[in-house]
């Protein structure tokens, strides 16, 4: 039986499944939001806009969870050939990764709740999520939009370089570091 | 019966505004046009998470016709223009031109031919009739109440909920609900 929790050396399951799912959900949200805003059927625009919405507020969930269960369960340290700035800069990194995670959510739900179109949201039609208290005007609109369209590209530039630098660790430095990310049943360093 | 209803008719008419000339009364058969200046179609469709979302159409026409001997072979015509819809709000109202609900470019009409009116009180009446909306055509109840009545000028309320998936102006379900109540003063003017 595979850990669900991180040991010492490696990451369990629910931290595994966890940074698949929201990184898979994540590139997903910003290809559809790229999508939904030049798709000319008002309709399927509006329609993909509220699939957006949905999968925004499941990604804010997901990410919740996975801080606390961060919090919980410290990260397995750097193998022992990671140099010392990157062994000193690497928390940073994470650190940044995760105000994105939670920042982009956030920010798309500032902009529907300050939006003057007031439409409701209603993730996978199963509930009505309340807006944010924040007062709807079109420059708080604007603003939001602005936010989460910087945020957005901002997000997956820091993607590609978070994958960039996973594939060097797994092909040039040849260590562990995506390998443990991937499955915990790997020997250990 | 046509004596006794415009009897109710102008005791009604006298209860809201006294200064409805009995006399008026015996003329109220006939055939009316509808006034756009007199004239409001108003909608609302409730939201999910409460509230609803207003609206109304700006440009419609129509006649109404009262038959002198027998109510039930009176008749109501409406047309609405969808393009002239407004709810004070732009991006709406594009929206709702557009072909995710109205159409308004293919479909330019909406029309309603009442089938039946049934009387239902001393002023109000049930209007049946086949509601045509982007090609489809289904049947629709709506309330109409006598709201005033002076020389010439013959004024409704009419109320009535239509089901809007049915005419594919789905979109939104269930963030919108599917019912939309529709509020009308319909004022006709003799001629």
């Amino acid at each position: 039986m595979q850990s669900f929790t991180n040991t010492a050396t490696r990451y369990g399951w629910a931290m595994i499944i966890l940074h698949w799912l929201i990184g898979i959900i994540f590139i997903g949200q910003f290809v559809l939001g790229f999508v939904m805003v030049r798709t000319t059927s008002q309709r399927t625009s509006f329609e993909l806009i509220q699939l957006h919405k949905s999968f925004g507020f499941l990604l804010l969930g997901l990410i919740i969870l996975r801080i606390a269960w961060r919090l919980g369960n410290a990260a397995p340290p750097l193998p022992a050939s990671v140099g010392t700035l990157e062994r000193r800069t690497a928390p940073l990194a994470h650190v940044v990764l995760y105000a994105f995670q939670i920042a982009l959510p956030l920010s798309g739900w500032a902009l529907v709740s300050v939006s003057t179109l007031e439409i409701p949201t209603m993730p996978f039609d199963l509930f009505v999520m309340p807006n944010l208290p924040l007062a709807e005007s079109d420059a708080a609109e604007s603003f939001w939009a602005a936010a989460h369209w910087y945020l957005a590209y901002a997000g997956i530039a820091l993607v590609a370089l978070h994958v960039a630098a996973a594939l060097r660790h797994h092909f040039m430095l040849r260590d562990r570091v995506l390998t443990r990310m991937i499955t915990p049943s790997s020997d250990g360093e | 019966m046509n004596a006794r209803i415009l009897g109710l008719a102008a005791f009604a008419a006298c209860l809201a505004m006294p200064v409805y000339a009995a006399a008026a009364l015996s003329d109220a058969a006939g055939s009316y046009t509808i006034s756009p200046s007199g004239s409001t179609i108003r909608f609302t469709i409730g939201k999910a998470g409460g509230g609803g979302f207003d609206g109304a159409f700006g440009r419609f026409k129509g006649t109404i016709r009262i038959d002198n001997g027998d109510v039930g072979r009176s008749k109501v015509d409406l047309t609405i223009y969808p393009e002239s819809v407004g709810t004070g709000q732009g991006r709406i109202d594009a929206f709702l031109r557009s072909d995710a609900v109205f159409d308004a470019a293919n479909n330019p009409e909406i029309q309603f031919r009442s089938t039946s009116v049934t009387r239902t009180g001393d002023t109000t009446a049930l209007v049946t009739g086949r509601l045509t909306a982007r090609g489809k055509t289904f049947p629709e109840k709506f309330s109409a109440e006598l709201d005033g009545l002076k020389s010439g000028t013959i004024k409704f309320h009419v109320t009535g909920k239509v089901l809007r998936s049915r005419y594919g102006m789905d979109v939104g379900t269930p963030l919108y609900s599917n019912v939309v109540d529709f509020d009308m003063t319909l004022t006709g003017k003799r001629g």
